[in-house]
C-alpha cells in the first residue's frame, strides 16, 4: 500500500531521527539480551535506569548535576568537529581548567567580592582549557598530527600533570587523605539555581550550547567552519583560513570543556582534587556523538547520558549489579549509533520518493522517468 | 667492568628490564595494528580489546588452571572484536575512526563488568624463562627473566615482515590497503580481505592484553591498561608501518614506560606522575617530528583514513 500525501508527509518529518530512534532500540533490545545472558533482571534493570534517571525529583537532580558538565565537555567535541576534527581530549582539558580555577583565589588578595573572583575565575579555566585544545588544533593544521591520537596523548599528559601539581607544589597541606588544592573560599564558591539543588553550570552549559548552536548555524564564521568541516580543499580554493578557523574552532572546544572544569571546583568539589576527573570528558564524546555534533541537541543528549550514568547507583543497591553496567550501555549505545548512519544512504533514496508522495499524488513511477 | 652498584648502571639495567617486560603488549598491539592497517583500516578500539583481552585471559587462566589456555582465549576474544569492527566499519557511512572510540568504550566496558568477580583471586601466571642465570649482577640477573610471549613476539614481527612483503597474502592485503581500486578491478574481495586484516589484528591484540595480566603487571584491575592500546597506533604511524620497526619502537616504549619505576628504584621519588607520563610525550614527539601538514608519510597505506 502506498501511503498518501499527509502521511507521506508526517513520515518525511520524522525520517531525520530514524536512524537515532533505530540506534535506541538496537541498544534497549542488546542490553536486555547481555543481562538476560548474565542472569539479571533484565527488564527490572532497565526499567530501574529511567527510575534512577527520571523517576523522581532526586534522581532528577544528580542528573541534571551530571548533565551540566557533559554539555560543555561535548562541546569540545562538537566544535571541532565542526571543522572536521575529531577530538577527544576533553578530559585534560576539564582538569587542567579546573586546576587553573582553583589556583585564582589564591592569588587574589582576601575578601575579593565574588563578582570579580568568580568571572576571573571562568577565565583562567577557559584560558587553560582552550590553549591545550588549541594546541591540538595547531598541531594538526601546522605540522599535520593526526588530532584524534595527539588529543588523548595530550588528555594523558594533562591529567599527569594536574596530579603532579595537586600532589605536589600546590598541596594543601591540611588535605591528608586526599590531595586537594587549598579549598575555594566559601564566598567565591557558586551556589545553587533558584529552587534546584543543581547549580548554576547547568544554567551556563544550556547557554553555552545555545551560543555553539548560533554561532556554528547563523554567523559568517561558523559557517566558514562548516565549510572547511565539510571539503578541506575547497575551502582553500574560496580563501578561507583553514588553519586559524580549526584553530579558533579547538579552542573554544576546549574553553568549554576549561569551563566544565571550573564549575566543578567552584560549585562541587570546592578544590582541585583527584574527584575531578570522573570521566566527564570522554562521555562528552558520546554526547556529542549522539547530538551528530548539533550544538542545540547536545543539551538533550547530555541530559540523556547524565540520566544513564545517574542510574548507575540505584542499580547497584536493588539488584547489585556492577558500576560498570552504565559503562557497557553506554558503549551499546556509541556503537549502534555509529552503525545504523549506515541507514543515511537510503534515508536519502526514501525522501526523494517520500518527497515526490507529499508534493503531488502522481505514483512514484512517473516522477522516477521525468527525473 | 664497570661499577655495578652505581646508580646509572642500575638505572640502565632497569631500564633494559623494562623495555623487555613492558614492551610485549606494545609489541603485540602495534603488530596487530599495522596488519590492520596496510589493509587500509585504523582501529582505534584496539584499546577497548586490549583491557577485554586481559580480562578474559585471566579468567579463562583462573577457571581453567592453564595460562596459555588464558592467552588463546584473549586471542579469540579479541578476534571477535576485531571482526565487529571490520563487519560494521564495512557498512556504508561508519567512520572507522569513530567507530573504534565507539569500542575502547564497549570492549572497557564488558571488561569492567564481567571482570568484577575476578579482581579478587589469583589465577595461574605464565611462566618465564630464565636466560640469566650467568649474571653476576641480581638486576641483570632479573633483567634476562624472558617470558614466551616475548619471544613469540619478536617471531612474529620477522614473520609479519616476510610475509608482507614476499607472500601472495601479504601483497594483496597491501595492494586493497594502498589502491582500493585497482585491488577491485583484479577482483579480490577487499572487504573480506579488510575484515579478516581487523579481526586477525584484534587477536594479536588480544594477546597483548593477556601479558598484562598474566605475566606483568600480573594481575586484572580496573586500572590495567594505561592507553598502551592507543599509543600503539601511534606507533605504528612511528615504525613507518613495518612490522620490524615495529619490534624497536615497542622496546623504545617499553623502556620509555619504565623510567618511572626505574628512577624510583634509585631513590628519584619526586615527580613520579610527570616520570609516567613519558611515553605520552615520547609518543607525542615523534608524530610532531614525523608528521607533515603537506604530504603523507613514506611508507603509509594510500587508503587510510588516518593520515589523510
Amino acid at each position: 500500500m502506498r501511503p498518501n500525501a499527509s502521511s507521506a508527509r508526517l513520515m518525511l518529518g520524522a525520517l531525520p531521527a530514524l536512524p537515532t530512534v533505530c540506534a535506541l532500540v538496537g541498544t534497549l533490545l542488546l542490553f536486555w539480551l547481555f543481562l538476560l545472558l548474565q542472569g539479571a533482571p533484565a527488564l527490572e534493570a532497565i526499567g530501574l535506569i529511567f527510575q534512577g534517571a527520571f523517576g523522581s525529583s532526586f534522581a532528577w537532580q544528580s542528573t541534571l548535576l551530571r548533565a551540566s558538565p557533559l554539555m560543555l565537555t561535548a562541546l569540545c567535541v562538537a566544535l571541532p568537529a565542526q571543522v572536521g576534527l575529531i577530538v577527544i581530549g576533553g578530559e585534560g582539558a576539564l582538569a587542567l581548567g579546573g586546576l587553573a580555577a582553583a589556583v585564582v583565589p589564591q592569588c587574589l588578595p582576601a575578601g575579593t567580592p565574588w563578582l570579580i573572583a568568580t568571572p576571573l575565575m571562568a577565565v583562567a579555566g577557559m584560558l587553560a582549557g582552550g590553549i591545550w585544545i588549541g594546541a591540538i588544533g595547531a598541531l594538526r593544521q601546522w605540522r599535520g598530527v593526526n588530532e584524534t591520537i595527539s588529543s588523548l596523548l595530550m588528555s594523558y599528559i594533562a591529567i599527569a600533570l594536574f596530579k603532579h601539581l595537586v600532589e605536589g607544589p600546590l598541596r594543601d597541606p591540611a588535605s591528608l587523605n586526599k590531595p586537594s588544592t587549598l579549598p575555594v573560599p566559601d564566598a567565591m564558591t557558586i551556589g545553587s539555581l533558584p529552587g534546584l539543588e543543581v547549580h548554576w553550570g547547568l544554567l551556563w552549559g544550556v547557554l553555552a550550547c545555545i551560543a555553539a548552536w548560533v554561532f556554528v548555524r547563523h554567523s559568517t564564521k561558523g559557517f566558514a567552519m562548516r565549510v572547511v568541516g565539510g571539503s578541506n580543499r575547497a575551502a582553500r580554493l574560496v580563501g578561507l583560513p583553514v588553519g586559524m578557523l580549526a584553530l579558533a574552532a579547538c579552542s573554544m572546544g576546549g574553553a568549554a570543556a576549561g569551563l566544565a572544569g571550573m564549575f566543578e571546583v567552584a560549585a562541587v568539589q570546592g578544590s582541585a582534587n583527584a574527584s575531578l576527573l570522573a570521566g566527564y570528558g570522554y562521555s562528552g564524546i558520546l554526547v556529542a556523538f549522539a547530538a551528530r555534533q548539533n550544538p542545540l541537541a547536545v543539551v538533550l543528549c547530555a541530559v540523556l547520558i547524565g540520566g544513564i550514568e545517574a542510574s548507575g547507583s540505584l542499580l547497584q543497591r536493588r539488584l547489585d549489579l556492577p558500576d560498570a553496567t552504565t559503562l557497557v550501555l553506554q558503549g551499546l549505545l556509541f556503537a549502534n549509533l555509529l552503525a545504523w548512519e549506515a541507514l543515511g544512504g537510503r534515508i536519502v533514496a526514501w525522501r526523494v520518493k517520500l518527497q515526490a508522495l507529499a508534493v503531488t499524488e502522481v505514483p512514484v513511477q512517473l516522477q522516477k522517468t521525468h527525473a | 667492568m664497570p661499577d655495578m652498584h652505581s646508580p646509572v648502571v642500575i638505572l640502565l639495567l632497569s631500564l633494559l628490564a623494562g623495555a623487555i617486560r613492558v614492551s610485549t603488549p606494545y609489541l603485540f598491539v602495534s603488530l596487530g595494528e599495522c596488519l590492520t592497517e596496510k589493509g587500509g583500516r585504523v582501529n582505534l578500539g584496539l584499546e577497548g580489546i586490549l583491557v577485554s583481552g586481559a580480562m578474559s585471559g585471566y579468567a579463562a587462566s583462573y577457571l581453567t588452571g592453564s595460562p596459555w589456555l588464558g592467552v588463546l582465549a584473549a586471542g579469540i576474544v579479541g578476534l571477535m572484536f576485531g571482526c565487529l569492527h571490520g563487519l560494521v566499519c564495512s557498512l556504508p557511512r561508519v567512520s572507522d575512526i569513530a567507530f573504534g572510540i565507539a569500542l575502547m568504550l564497549l570492549g572497557t566496558g564488558l571488561a569492567f563488568y564481567l571482570g568484577k568477580p575476578f579482581i579478587q583471586p589469583q589465577a595461574p601466571m605464565l611462566p618465564s624463562i630464565d636466560l640469566g642465570s650467568w649474571a653476576v649482577s641480581p638486576q641483570l640477573h632479573n633483567a634476562l627473566h624472558i617470558n614466551p610471549l616475548f619471544v613469540i613476539g619478536i617471531v612474529l614481527a620477522f614473520l609479519l615482515q616476510w610475509g608482507l612483503r614476499s607472500t601472495r597474502w601479504g601483497m594483496t592485503l597491501r595492494l586493497v590497503g594502498d589502491h582500493a581500486e585497482t585491488a577491485r578491478a583484479m577482483g579480490y574481495p577487499l572487504t573480506r580481505i579488510r575484515i579478516a586484516a581487523t579481526a586477525i589484528g584484534g587477536f594479536f591484540a588480544g594477546v597483548g592484553g593477556a601479558y598484562l595480566s598474566l605475566v606483568y603487571p600480573g594481575s586484572w584491575n580496573e586500572g590495567l591498561s594505561s592507553g598502551q592500546g592507543l599509543m600503539a597506533v601511534a606507533l605504528v604511524i612511528f615504525a613507518r608501518w613495518q612490522p620490524l620497526r615495529c619490534l624497536y619502537a615497542a622496546l623504545l616504549f617499553g623502556a620509555a614506560g619504565a623510567l618511572g619505576p626505574a628512577l624510583q628504584g634509585i631513590g628519584v621519588t619526586s615527580g613520579y606522575y610527570l616520570y609516567n607520563a613519558a611515553p605520552y610525550v615520547l609518543t607525542l614527539v615523534i608524530m610532531i617530528i614525523n608528521c607533515r601538514p603537506d604530504r603523507t608519510l613514506a611508507g603509509a597505506p594510500g587508503e587510510l583514513s588516518l593520515t589523510r
